[in-house]
């Protein structure tokens, strides 16, 4: 973790349990408002607006409601939610009891990738403090009617579950394919009751932005995108870790920071991101330019990039759910693309058809992970055209 | 499979579904247990867990065949995974991922004879910024070193103590060695 000057999350002053004290005097529906005028976004990478989301919650009707926390972190260099569930287990909780709170729910699930079980043991023994400090259960901090508790439910090794409607049918004892949409889980979700699925870190900004007020948070980052940002810098650079930005912080300042300045490119949002070579370092990270749940991968001078294609599309061929033909058998048909760059002989016209079948998978996929799979080679093919053609095949 | 053998799964099956629930939402939890004390799901196991869900066997089977860290077939006691994706890739993974195989004997996709170790790639383990991560069992490994992995292996090794036993969870004897699914194929 490394410490700037203006910590939301990170901070070691976080006061503990301020913003659900806040939230149990509020009525539910000035919780919303609160969130509402942070403009907080979706911190998974989607940067659907978080108050719409509880609203639509709030408004449905169900006989129960369910807040479920996506820590199903699988997204290729992301492990901002693997920090926070390890240093602010009792924010990101926190978020969950007055997000129960603004909903109407009174069941928790918390969706952990099983990657992560190794963190179990800690995020039981957190819940168990909770319940026997009144911060969870019956009639929380005394108020009558909000009662509300958190169970834990391991996922089993399956990134598409961290769509949310993968993670709901996993949750359900289905198989994790995305459902069509619509229906949104806010009215048909969990056992077809009302449920939010929110990131870890959407969650823990929600129990600061409670205490602090929406418009305090509003003064950060950008118009379109308000506030701080968790980053996950990994790759070829000095100081690896996870940063508190605020949105719209540009590429290159981020690379000074964490010693990364000669990079090659910079990969964002992980897997399913982009990747930016040099000439674009003056972009910003927010949702208007460089979408990101947060994912930074630095490439170093030297890389192949290439291989960096390559890695991603055999990541999506294992974790495409199969459902849909663009993803299951695009992936296939690129990374093939990949190996003909690789073996020095693609040609122009058929690099051409690559780039429309890239273009058509980004249209016609199902859910975000067929339609966002294509990215990261289409960026590559054409900023590194002159890399990636003609190349000498390899011993 | 022995009869005694089916009745000792078959109580733990029931002692699993009361205490996650008879119902759809309770099949993950279900099968991860399973799958966590005997190292994969056989057929009378997913049959057995759809009788008490009230679901067809094959929708059990659809689900154990959809989730990695799911198995029909059996693998070791310690399932070793290697973290594959970019940032550990770019972290020298590769050296790594060869010197395992080379300690281990087998290479990725294999579990060894005496059924102790299975070894895999993982996709992301979230560990990007400590890379290449390891995850043995359910310890991690960041930041790990060729020369390390003899010792990892070691110490995992310990766990089984000086007899070859295949559930370091169930009590053995060396005379009478009990294994419910031990040398049948599901």
């Amino acid at each position: 973790m490394t410490a700037t000057p203006l910590d939301i999350l990170l901070g070691s002053d976080v006061p503990a349990e301020a913003g659900l004290h806040k939230a149990a005097g509020l009525p539910a529906q000035k919780i919303i408002d609160e969130v509402r005028e942070s403009g907080l976004r979706g911190r998974g990478g989607a940067g659907f607006p978080t108050a719409t989301k509880w609203q639509l919650a709030r408004d449905a009707a169900g006989t129960m409601k369910f807040v479920v926390c996506n820590a199903d972190e699988g997204e290729p260099g992301t492990f901002k939610d693997r920090v926070l569930l390890t240093d602010r287990a009792d924010l990101v909780f926190e978020g969950m009891t007055l997000a129960a709170r603004a909903i109407g729910a009174s069941h928790g699930i918390v969706y952990l990738r099983g990657e992560y079980r190794y963190l179990r043991p800690h995020l039981e023994s957190v819940l168990v403090r909770r319940r026997a400090e009144g911060l969870l259960g019956a009639t929380i901090l005394g108020v009558a009617g909000f009662d509300f508790d958190i169970e834990i439910h391991m996922g089993a090794g399956a990134y598409v579950c961290g769509e949310e409607t993968a993670l709901i049918e996993s949750l359900e004892g289905h198989r994790g394919e995305p459902r069509n949409r619509p229906p949104f889980p806010v009215n048909t979700g969990f056992f077809d009751q009302p449920t939010i699925v929110n990131n870890v870190e959407t969650l823990a900004l929600a129990a600061r932005i409670v205490d602090r007020g929406g418009a305090w948070f509003a003064r950060f980052g950008t118009p379109g995108s308000r506030g701080y940002k968790l980053f996950s810098v990994s790759g070829d650079c000095q100081r690896p870790g996870v940063y508190e930005l605020p949105m719209g912080t540009k590429v290159l300042e981020l690379l000074e920071l964490v010693g990364g300045e000669d990079a090659k490119a910079v990969q964002v949002g992980g897997a399913s991101g982009r990747c930016v070579g040099r000439a674009e370092f003056d972009r910003s990270l927010c949702f208007e330019d460089l979408a990101t749940g947060g994912a930074v991968m630095v490439i170093g001078p030297g890389r192949d990039m290439l291989q960096v294609a390559r890695n991603f599309l055999e990541f999506f061929v294992e974790e495409s759910c199969g459902q849909c033909t663009p993803c299951r058998s695009g992936n296939v048909a690129l990374l093939e693309g990949v190996e003909l760059l690789q073996a020095g002989r693609c040609s122009m016209a058929h690099l051409h058809e690559l780039k429309a079948l890239g273009d058509t998978m980004r249209l016609t996929a199902k859910c975000g992970l067929g339609q966002s799979s294509p990215q990261a080679f289409l960026s590559i093919i054409e900023q590194f055209a002159d890399e990636v053609l003609g190349q000498q095949p390899r011993a | 499979m022995l009869i005694q053998e089916q009745r000792v799964l078959e109580a733990e099956i029931v002692a699993l579904a009361d205490r996650h629930g008879r119902k759809r939402s309770a099949l993950l939890p279900i099968l991860l247990a399973i799958q966590e004390k005997y190292h994969y799901i056989n057929k009378f196991a997913m049959q057995e867990v759809a009788a008490l869900l009230g679901i067809h066997p094959v929708e059990v089977y659809g689900v154990v065949r959809f989730y990695s860290f799911l198995h029909a077939e059996r693998r070791g006691n310690v399932m070793i995974r290697m973290c594959r994706s970019l940032s550990c890739d770019l972290a020298g993974k590769d050296a790594v991922a060869r010197q395992i195989e080379n300690d281990l004997g087998i290479q990725f996709g294999e579990t060894t004879e005496d059924g102790r170790f299975s070894l895999e790639w993982a996709q992301c383990l979230g560990q990007c910024d400590r890379g290449p991560a390891l995850l043995v069992g359910d310890t991690l490994h960041p930041r790990v070193r060729c020369a390390e992995i003899h010792e990892i292996l070691e110490q995992a090794r310990a766990a089984f103590g000086v007899y070859p036993l295949r559930h370091a969870g169930v009590a053995h004897t060396p005379h009478f060695h009990y294994d419910p699914m031990a040398g049948r194929t599901p």
